[in-house]
């Protein structure tokens, strides 16, 4: 056998030559015969109770199939977590844009006119639409008290603490909701027949999610529920929960219809009714030596997470875990909330609760080196995380990992030392500032805790009648390059040539569940069950005597063959089994959170200007240990992507809200980065090994969303020497700030503010 | 253009498209985008925004890179476009299509026909563009993956490769 290593090679992204020559299908893309469009009719209200639905004249109702929800076959819920979240409101209204009734038409271009047409009366019932509302509980908008969840993550004695301590410092920061912005809007096509029961297709992260809510919501058996997913536009978490809505939508139009019916969003739907980042708030009280020796503190952690459960929890609780960041607390006590608003759902977004509670950790850190005297450098260099310490939940660090050294490399690639001493001279003088910032963070991969042991992924590989392998995997493809890396990781288990293995469309009636495509999982995860499952198929032609322990990839293809025709079909699959060593409590929130944590050092070089008051970030220095990296130059576009989506979230989105709509649901109001905005953001990989992923690989996805927002602050503060506690952070902020502070004279820009 | 008071109020409209005369039947308000897309079946093209933001629906209209999301389908009338269909030869990938794959230039793929054609609009203009120019020459498309080093990379690499080869 003569194999070189495919691992670790950046092979071509399997779909790229479709994706290229614009071949690729997506869900708007495809046409069936006889197709009806779909649109929603929302609320225009945060609260209250609907009392009359009129249908105007001007509009030939009579060709429109028209959908509420008395037209339910099953229950009127989007089951996920909890059953919370109706699929159409019946009479309560939660939420601006919360669906209400459904119109289908063949023509497409003819429902803009008649959604407008159907006019709403409401009862209005008092809203809420911040943290701060929500605790007052002067409106109960959810259950009895509007806690959605709560955690209390507990290490040792924090009481005992505040009186050793030198200093007690105390911070509140705070982040915007942030849109996924995915440049392909969200869409499905949904069709029925008695026979076959409900099919979907559409753009998506999760087609077994979708196929529990189907089955619920249609009162229909597992089999008589199919999920396809289209190629996908982007996702980054906003195609998790959502699409289960829009394919409900869809079966219900198509099963009163008789007709395959396709919905799909236009941007300012999109934007305006699709879930979003959680707004967040912690709040820090940390006690500290002279030395800057963190001996304990006190973590509130609170998202806003809208109106319904969805996956509020469990944002809240990777977030909580991920609050006291890469350091060593002796003892710290955590108490997170995820609480109700009258806003639509907040929802999954890369990161998922770690950006926001880092960018608060990582703002307080520069705080505290400020009160004990310490360079930001220094401060977290006295309180990393060493090998044999246990992290907030008492989970030991296993790993030999040496955050000091990835810092020290971290600042020679950046040049920080110098160019800080540089900036300090200079940002005497004139209108314009720099400043360099720094934030060391960690992200854990796969699910939370027993998460992993409750999905117990399946997955399944196949040895092809024409000798070649299949992957069957629900996990899916979303640029990200799912079908890549596991292609190459059963390639690499099976010595056999990337080219010999083939991605299956992710389909729920031909593939197994392998789990949703979130939370950094899929590389390290799944792809460790492809690695065994396709090792199943070789050792199934070894034992079958016909092929060597050693083989050419010809001699493969040859035994697979002959297998398949003396035995039909061909599957080897692999469940996933927890690690024996890893232990979690769900109750007292302790343990093994995650099998393994990514770590990262960003460096931020950001120029202020104070005639614009606008922040452009010159230099970024990224810097990770992720374990094995599989295919480098996706790995690479994975970060440098994460990174300007973080710079989105610091400096340029905000979303602006009126009574719990947004008001700037388009791309012209909402400014995500363009090609002009970005700096050079230059990647850098460390490798460890890891036990627990395919080939030593670690999860990747999110680590990048995690670090920027607080490294570019921070590099603002170093800029100006204020101190801004809350993204995004715009020009206006900064004028208004600035405006304020020369008024106090706090600060006296050399320039002059006007 | 002919029949202009049909009575449905569509209108025959005649242009090229990647080299091949077609002629539709159309409002003339129809936007091109949906005439490329839902007509002709070209659906390379996409809807990212539908007001000109994001430019995934970029095409070249006689050399000129427009939205088609913002062209009414009349103004098309006698013109010359060419869609992402229309960029390879064959089989043969188009060198921009090339470096884009090669550089990670594409990820989740919506925003690469509009992007490949806005950089072949840019490489017609500049044989060799400085990085300023590629960014300038891309800024009216939207990326959401790759935070657009890779395709400014592809770009720079394919405008190098066409002035060598």
């Amino acid at each position: 056998m003569n194999h070189e290593s495919i691992v670790g090679h950046s092979v071509p992204r399997k779909e790229g030559r479709d994706k290229v020559t614009g071949r690729s299908q997506y869900v708007d893309d495809m046409v069936l015969p006889n197709m009806l469009f779909g649109a929603t009719v929302r609320s225009q209200i945060p609260r209250g109770r609907i009392t009359k639905i009129k249908f105007s004249p001007g509009i030939p109702w009579d060709q429109f199939v028209i959908v509420s929800a008395k037209d339910i076959p099953g229950k009127n819920c989007i089951s996920l977590i909890g059953d919370d979240q109706p699929c159409l409101a019946n009479e309560l209204i939660n939420h601006p844009e919360e669906p209400i009734l459904l119109l289908a038409h063949p023509d497409r271009h003819i429902l803009p006119k008649a959604v407008e047409s159907v006019k709403i009366e409401y009862d209005p019932l008092p809203a809420i639409f911040t943290i701060e509302e929500s605790e007052r509980r002067s409106e109960i908008v959810w259950g009895e008290d509007n806690i959605f969840k709560t955690y209390l993550i507990e290490k040792g004695d924090v009481d005992a603490i505040w009186v050793k301590a030198d200093h007690i410092v105390e911070g509140q920061y705070t982040t915007g909701a942030q849109e996924q912005l995915y440049i392909e809007n969200n869409g499905m096509i949904a069709q029925f027949d008695d026979a076959c029961g409900i099919t979907v297709w559409g753009s998506l992260q999760c087609p077994y999610y979708i196929h529990k809510a189907l089955m619920a919501l249609c009162s229909l058996p597992a089999e008589k529920v199919r999920v396809v997913q289209m190629e996908t536009g982007g996702a980054f978490g906003g195609k998790e929960e959502y699409p289960s809505m829009i394919a409900a939508h869809a079966a219900l139009l198509a099963i009163k219809s008789g007709k395959p019916v396709k919905i799909i969003y236009d941007r300012m739907e999109d934007m305006a009714a699709t879930t979003k980042r959680h707004p967040s708030r912690t709040r820090h009280r940390t006690a500290v030596t002279k030395d800057g020796k963190i001996l304990g503190g006190e973590i509130e952690f609170t998202i806003d997470g809208g109106a319904y459960l969805t996956l509020s929890p469990v944002v809240l609780s990777r977030g909580a875990i991920h609050a006291g960041g890469p350091y060593y607390w002796p003892s710290v006590r955590i108490h997170a909330k995820a609480l109700a608003t009258n806003a639509p759902p907040h929802g999954a977004f890369r990161g998922f609760g770690a950006p926001q509670s880092l960018f608060a950790l990582e703002r307080h850190m520069d705080r505290i080196a400020q009160v004990v005297g310490l360079s930001s450098v220094e401060i977290r260099r006295r309180n990393f995380l060493q090998p044999g310490q246990t992290t907030t939940t008492e989970q030991v660090i296993r790993e030999p990992i040496n955050l000091e050294k990835l810092l020290d490399h971290a600042l020679e690639l950046s040049d920080y030392h110098s160019k800080k001493q540089r900036f300090a001279n200079e940002n005497r003088l004139g209108n314009i500032r720099h400043g360099m910032g720094i934030a060391t963070f960690l992200h854990g991969a796969g699910f939370t805790g027993s998460g992993e042991r409750y999905l117990s992924s399946v997955v399944g590989v196949e040895g092809c009648a024409d000798g070649s392998v299949r992957v069957l995997v629900s996990s899916t493809e979303f640029g990200q390059g799912t079908k890549t890396v596991l292609s190459q990781i059963a390639a690499e288990a099976l010595a056999l040539p990337y080219e010999y293995v083939s991605m299956a469309q992710p389909d729920t009636l031909k593939v197994p569940n392998s789990g949703p495509t979130v939370a950094s999982r899929t590389v390290m995860v799944v792809g460790k069950l492809v690695q065994s499952a396709a090792l199943g198929i070789r050792q199934t032609l070894i034992s079958s005597n016909l092929l060597a322990e050693t083989y050419t990839a010809e001699e493969f293809r040859a035994a697979c063959q002959r297998y398949v025709a003396e035995h039909g079909e061909f599957r080897s699959r692999a469940r996933y089994e927890a690690p024996p060593d890893i232990f979690w409590d769900d109750v007292k929130y302790r343990g093994e959170a995650y099998a393994a944590f990514a770590w990262a050092v960003y460096i931020a070089e950001v120029t202020v200007d104070l005639t614009t008051y606008s922040v452009s970030v010159d230099d970024f220095v990224a810097l990770q240990e992720v374990g094995k990296v599989l295919h480098p130059l996706l790995a690479k576009g994975q970060i440098i992507g994460g990174v300007a989506q973080a710079i989105g979230f610091s400096l340029y989105e905000k979303v602006v809200w009126q009574n719990g709509r947004m008001q700037n649901c388009q791309m012209t109001n909402y400014i995500m980065p363009t090609p002009s905005d970005l700096p050079p953001i230059r990647v850098f990989f460390e490798e460890l090994g890891n036990v627990h992923g395919a080939y030593g690989a670690k999860g990747i996805g999110e680590l990048p969303m995690d670090g920027p927002a607080p490294a570019i602050v921070n590099a603002v503060e170093d800029a100006l020497g204020v101190s801004f506690d809350f993204i995004p952070l715009l020009p206006e902020d900064i004028m208004d700030w600035l405006a304020a502070s020369s008024e106090k004279n706090d600060v006296i820009p050399a320039g002059g503010v006007r | 253009m002919t029949d202009p008071g049909d009575s449905d109020g569509k209108v025959e409209i005649s242009f090229s498209v990647n080299g091949q005369r077609k002629t539709v039947r159309a409002y003339p308000m129809e936007r091109l985008l949906d005439v490329l897309r839902c007509r002709l079946q070209l659906t390379g093209a996409k809807e990212g925004c539908g007001e000109g933001e994001c430019g995934s629906c970029a095409v070249l209209m006689d050399g000129l890179l427009v939205n088609s999301c913002l062209v009414p389908v009349l103004q098309a009338e006698g013109s010359k476009i060419l869609t992402i269909e229309g960029i390879a030869e064959g089989e043969t990938l188009h060198v921009l299509q090339k470096a884009f794959l090669e550089f990670g230039g594409a990820q989740c793929g919506i925003c690469t026909p509009g992007m490949i054609l806005a950089a072949l609009h840019l490489l017609n203009g500049h044989a060799e563009p400085t990085t300023e120019q590629i960014q300038e020459g891309l800024a009216g498309n939207l990326c959401r993956c790759t935070g657009y080093s890779q395709i400014i990379e592809a770009v720079a690499e394919a405008a190098h490769r066409r002035t060598t080869s």
